[in-house]
């Protein structure tokens, strides 16, 4: 139990120390590095309490994928150091949709861990066996693509939405681009790649006609 | 008391594990020179040692002693820890990896998410080198190289859903198990094929070696590294290929299952079975370096998006519909 309680605080203060940094840390790449160690604890924390295919999940989506798209775009784009800031110098003109956001989630909080004063009553109320014999894999699995499998598919078409829109809106057709068909060099044979021609002295041949 | 008793045991058991891995890298990275010479026939290094074998011990002893240079502009601590996460997260992987059926460090429920997770991590080790670096030709090696591995990533956990539909465990013991009478390579021998060539993309191995193509890039995201740090990455990377061969086997060369169960092969110990499994991939990959020529970067992603995903997905299907129709999906214990 010891050893159970010394990693619970090491990755809760891990976690909470690292999503301190990402709002406060000066260089947008740093705020990344520290968003993937935040992820990465929270990961454990999952798997701490016994929920090891949401960890996994949590570690392969969020670190594995979304950080990396992440990382890549601060990079490429080349976001300087955050000039702005609450105090000093220029004042950044996110900071009054910032303040809605951070107030509703505040208020969102509350309720959460108001709500735990109630979580014994709703715990003895419903006759919902816990069954420990199941992997919870296994029991993810069997409530996904039964009971909420509507949620499930909806929540797929919203992500296949998003992505097209966000292709649509990117994509520009250039023209004149070389592009290379692969079908059309696979099927180059030599009758029409090769040709002998008789060449005149001091007259030469004319290429691409 | 008692948990100090249960650390020492477990650290005794890690390094027990890890020693092991590390010599055996050491060998194969011998062993990778040494078939990449005769196939182009060449000797390959045969002087230290009897037959070359310790030519790898030599590099690193001469790795030890050279002088780490950190180049002035570059930020020292993601520099610096880039190499150490790429080594750890090599290493880290083979804890859940079965060498028989009790032969394992940690014998966890979703052991092949695990292995997906500490894999699909290997990509920092290369992005933070190469961003760290602060200088052109590791950046572009890194920004290819997390466009590789993120691309052949996603095909990769498609092939694992194929093998979990005919397994229904995520357990590697189960998936071994599962694989008792017939080896998944028979029915999903392209599955198979897609992701050896996948773990070729993954590992940044030739032909897909375009983060350290030395023609265009010098050496990629390892360009500005010397002495031990370099060998970090470099050893990194071979525990890396050596994981893939690991996976490889696992999925679907029955792991550590002799390939049929009469008597001279079920004699022989289960663990023996795994590393040869293991080698004969590993010779595979050393072959395929020395004889097919690099890709070109936009062939890569063609292949990786355009080629192996749709294939990929569509076995999925065929997979599933096949189970469902002849009843053969996987009851399991549960």
């Amino acid at each position: 139990m010891l050893a159970h309680a010394i990693f619970f605080y090491f990755f809760s203060i891990l976690a909470i120390f690292s999503a301190l940094m990402v709002i406060t840390s000066r260089s947008t790449v740093n705020s990344v590095f520290f968003l993937i160690l935040d992820f990465i604890s929270v990961g454990c924390l999952f798997i701490m309490v016994g929920a090891e295919f949401l960890g996994m999940i949590l570690l392969i989506v969020y670190v594995g994928a979304v950080a990396v798209l992440f990382l890549f775009v601060v990079m490429m784009l080349n976001v300087a150091q955050q000039k702005q800031s609450w105090f000093v110098g220029q004042k950044s003109t996110h900071i009054p949709s910032g303040l809605i956001v951070s107030v509703l989630i505040l208020l969102e909080l509350l309720v959460v861990v108001g709500g735990w004063k109630y979580k014994e009553n709703i715990m003895s109320s419903s006759n919902l066996v816990i069954d420990t014999s199941t992997t919870n894999t296994h029991s993810i699995g069997s409530v996904m693509y039964t009971d909420y499998i509507l949620y499930f598919q909806l929540s797929g078409v919203i992500l296949l939405l998003s992505m097209v829109g966000a292709i649509i809106l990117t994509y520009r057709k250039r023209e004149n681009v070389k592009t290379q068909s692969y079908l059309k060099q696979i099927s180059r044979d030599k009758a029409s790649a090769v040709m002998l021609k008789d060449v005149e002295f001091n007259k030469g041949v004319k290429i691409d006609d | 008391m008692e948990y100090l008793n249960t650390l020492i045991n477990e650290i005794y058991k890690i390094l027990f594990l890890v020693i092991p891995i590390l010599v055996s890298v050491a060998m194969i990275v011998w062993l990778d020179r040494r078939v990449w010479g005769l196939v182009q026939k060449r000797r390959g290094p045969n002087v230290v040692g009897p037959f070359g074998l310790f030519q790898t011990l030599a590099d690193a002893l001469k790795y030890i002693f050279k002088e780490i240079i950190i180049p002035a502009s570059a930020n020292k601590t993601i520099f610096i820890l880039a190499p150490i996460i790429t080594m750890t997260l090599a290493l880290v992987a083979w804890a859940v990896i079965p060498l028989s059926e009790t032969l394992v460090l940690s014998n966890i429920n979703v052991g092949i998410l695990y292995l997906f997770a500490i894999s699909s991590l290997g990509v920092y080790g290369i992005i933070m080198g190469g961003w760290a670096s602060n200088s052109k030709y590791p950046f572009l090696g890194a920004i290819r190289s997390a466009a590789q591995m993120v691309s052949y990533e996603v095909s990769i956990g498609i092939i694992i859903i194929n093998v979990l539909l005919c397994v229904g465990s995520l357990n590697l013991n189960d998936i071994v198990l599962a694989q008792k009478n017939l080896w998944y390579v028979i029915p999903l021998f392209p599955m198979f094929v897609v992701f050896f060539i996948s773990a070729l993309a993954e590992t940044n191995r030739p032909p897909f070696d375009l983060p350290e193509a030395e023609a265009e890039l010098v050496a990629g995201y390892q360009t500005e590294y010397s002495g031990m740090m370099y060998a970090m990455f470099w050893l990194g990377e071979y525990a890396n290929i050596l994981l893939m061969c690991a996976m490889g086997s696992i999925l679907f060369l029955g792991g550590w299952l002799p390939p049929l169960d009469i008597y001279p092969l079920n004699v022989v110990p289960a663990p023996f079975w795994m590393i040869f499994k293991i080698l004969f991939l590993f010779f595979l990959f050393a072959v395929i370096k020395a004889i097919v020529p690099r890709y070109r970067y936009d062939q890569l992603m063609r292949l990786g998006w355009k080629v192996f995903l749709p294939f990929s997905l569509i076995y999925v299907v065929l997979t599933a519909s096949f189970l469902l129709y002849f009843d053969k999906l996987p009851k399991g214990s549960f």
